[in-house]
């Protein structure tokens, strides 16, 4: 299935006659509509719990102090204490959650930019240029994308730690930036988005191709760079074994490293320690539901792409 | 294209070479080079010669050595083990989940199926380390209203035993990759005709019938496929035990292939390390071999 497909095709509940089928007197043989409307959201909504009220307990939690933690319940409100606790976690140690989001944003939102753009770059010549070898390259990259990280990690490790790149910002940035997978959906895009006579066009026209990727293919391509960059941001944002391997000095740390520490010092202060973790869990997921949210279709598309082609 | 443009396809070749160059730069410095290394690393030990600071660190060829030594340790075939049951007991579930609940939103009956789909996914957004932690608490006996509710009605939840910690880690990552998987199934069972659906319906079936007997095969594809990137994930597990462990005890230093690799990384035994991620590999494209052989095998029966 192309992308542009899984994006127009209409939601099935709107089709007429998938809708009336239950009502055409075949109600001996299956359960009665109501009942089964009853029963099929029944489940629906107890799975959709059963996803939100983990985080819900975290956002509750995030209002506490460490004694209202213990003494009240997991859903119940306390004394609501997330302005203060908010404060605290954002001056702790002058700012050092602060410094974490913003290594994470640097980690995660810069390299998901570089590492979109390369892989539309290479997707997009995969796709439209004619090179020797083409699709015996293609296949190296489709085998890339069956390599499992715990085969490259040691080895990037030592390499890095060679260069005196560990405990380094780059030893954390430059070996995420390579992106198989990306390549592959960077070239289904590119064959669903831009037309091959478009660029013929262009070419007759006389436009160099640098040119015409600029002014043509990329404007074409922006939804696909979206998708790419939502699955680089999350993907960069969630990463833990790497930097865990690689950062010893905490001023390096992406935020999820540093709550890591904070959760092993829990112990030294737990009236400390509790709040900045539980808030500061919830301020490090906010920005991935903001993206989240607010490119949801580019997601969508690119889940979609990628698996069912 | 006719020979005539025979100068715009060779100028094409400087200009794929200049747009592929950065990532297989990239590619070949940070994934390739390292598996070349690793492969290297593997056949050796580091060995100091002389007396502490005396000598400059040596790597000694060793052979297979660090493979034998890997597949006579305990712990490291243990690690195996417990990833075996984990995945016999996550991935069952976690498809199941995701496949009736993807039949049952693309059902006549579900409602608001954007906003359930959105719900569902939700989980997969969080990084594993932060939904590691909160499910850690809600196992914590009297922090969590799960397990006391459990235990209200009789099913005490015993996280320390070896089936408590399965099971934990089990329902983290269920809780956690569920929704992605009812989303691609979802989709692919948008694709499935609806001439189909309607013939069966036509011949009688009933809803659950249809979603069962019609639907289902059709999208068999994205089940293996889902199957396959489960499994390499599953195999690879680390950062929801190395969180968990903290309330589950039986967790040890070794309990998946990763958390030994980790575990010998920071002993700075590099050899093994690399002897280890290889033998895992091995494991790993076996695995995915026989998971697409045997649904292979099972269409055309």
């Amino acid at each position: 299935m192309s992308p542009s497909q899984t994006l127009t095709r209409p939601d099935r509940a709107v089709s007429p006659d998938h809708a009336a089928r239950p009502a055409d007197g075949r109600r001996t043989r299956s359960a009665s509509p109501l009942l089964g409307k009853g029963v099929v959201n029944g489940v629906l909504i107890a799975a959709m719990l059963w996803t939100i009220l983990p985080l819900t307990w975290l956002v509750v939690a995030a209002t506490k102090g460490y004694a209202d933690l213990y003494s009240t319940g997991g859903f119940e409100f306390a004394r609501v204490r997330l302005w203060e606790n908010l404060v605290e976690l954002f001056t702790f140690s002058d700012g050092l959650f602060l410094r974490w989001l913003l290594n994470s944003f640097l980690y995660a939102g810069v390299g998901a930019l570089v590492s979109s753009m390369i892989s539309i770059l290479a997707g997009y010549a995969f796709d439209k240029f004619r090179f020797p070898g083409k699709e015996r390259w293609f296949g190296l990259v489709l085998l890339g994308v069956l390599v499992p990280a715990a085969v490259t990690t040691v080895p990037l490790y030592l390499m890095a730690s060679d260069l005196g790149l560990t405990n380094s910002f780059w030893g954390v940035f430059l070996p995420g930036l390579a992106s198989p997978f990306g390549v592959y959906l960077g070239r289904v895009f590119s064959q669903a988005y831009v037309p091959d006579e478009l660029l013929e066009a262009t070419r007759v026209d006389g436009a160099g191709e640098l040119r015409t990727f600029w002014q043509i293919a990329f404007p074409l391509l922006r939804p696909a760079f979206a998708t790419l960059f939502l699955f680089g941001f999350t993907g960069g944002w969630n990463a833990f074994f790497m930097p865990l391997l690689m950062l010893s000095d905490h001023e390096l740390y992406p935020v999820g490293l540093g709550l890591f520490m904070w959760r092993q010092l829990i112990n030294t202060d737990q009236d400390l320690y509790y709040p900045l973790l539980m808030t500061g869990s919830l301020v490090a997921i906010l920005p991935l539901v903001v993206a989240f949210f607010s490119l949801q279709r580019y997601w969508k598309a690119g889940l979609t792409a990628g698996a069912v082609k | 294209m006719p020979p005539t443009r025979s100068g715009l396809a060779r100028r094409q070749y400087g200009v794929a070479a200049l747009f592929t160059a950065p990532f297989f730069l990239l590619f070949f410095t940070f994934t390739l080079a390292p598996i070349g290394y690793g492969g290297w690393l593997s056949l050796h030990r580091e060995q100091t010669s002389g007396l502490g600071l005396g000598g400059e660190p040596e790597q000694v060829f060793v052979g297979l050595d660090n493979f034998t030594r890997a597949l006579t340790d305990g712990q490291f075939l243990g690690s195996f083990v417990t990833v075996g049951v984990y995945c016999l007991v996550y991935i069952p579930v976690m498809i199941g989940i995701a496949l009736v609940l993807a039949l049952l939103l693309d059902s006549a009956y579900a409602r608001a199926k954007r906003a359930f789909q959105l719900a569902l996914y939700l989980p997969n957004i969080v990084p594993g380390l932060i939904a590691a932690m909160i499910w850690t608490y809600l196992y914590t006996p009297g922090l969590s209203p799960i397990i006391d509710a459990l235990e209200q009605v009789g099913i005490p939840f015993n996280l320390g035993s070896d089936a408590g910690a399965v099971g934990a880690v089990a329902n983290l990552t269920t809780w956690m990759h569920t929704g992605y998987n009812v989303i691609i199934f979802f989709a692919a069972l948008q694709a499935v005709p609806r001439e189909v659906i309607e013939a069966s319906t036509v011949d009688g079936a009933g809803q659950i019938r249809i979603a069962w007997s019609v639907k289902a095969p059709m999208i068999r594809g994205a089940v293996v496929l889902a199957v396959l990137f489960t499994v390499i994930g599953a195999m690879q597990l680390f950062t929801e035990p190395f969180i968990v462990r903290d309330a589950a005890t039986t967790i040890d230093q070794a309990w998946t292939p990763s958390l030994y690799i980790y575990q010998l990384t920071k002993a700075y035994d590099m050899g093994g390390a690399a002897a280890a991620s290889l033998i895992l590999t091995v494991v790993l494209a076996v695995a995915s071999f026989l998971v697409t052989r045997f649904s292979k095998k099972g269409a055309t029966l």
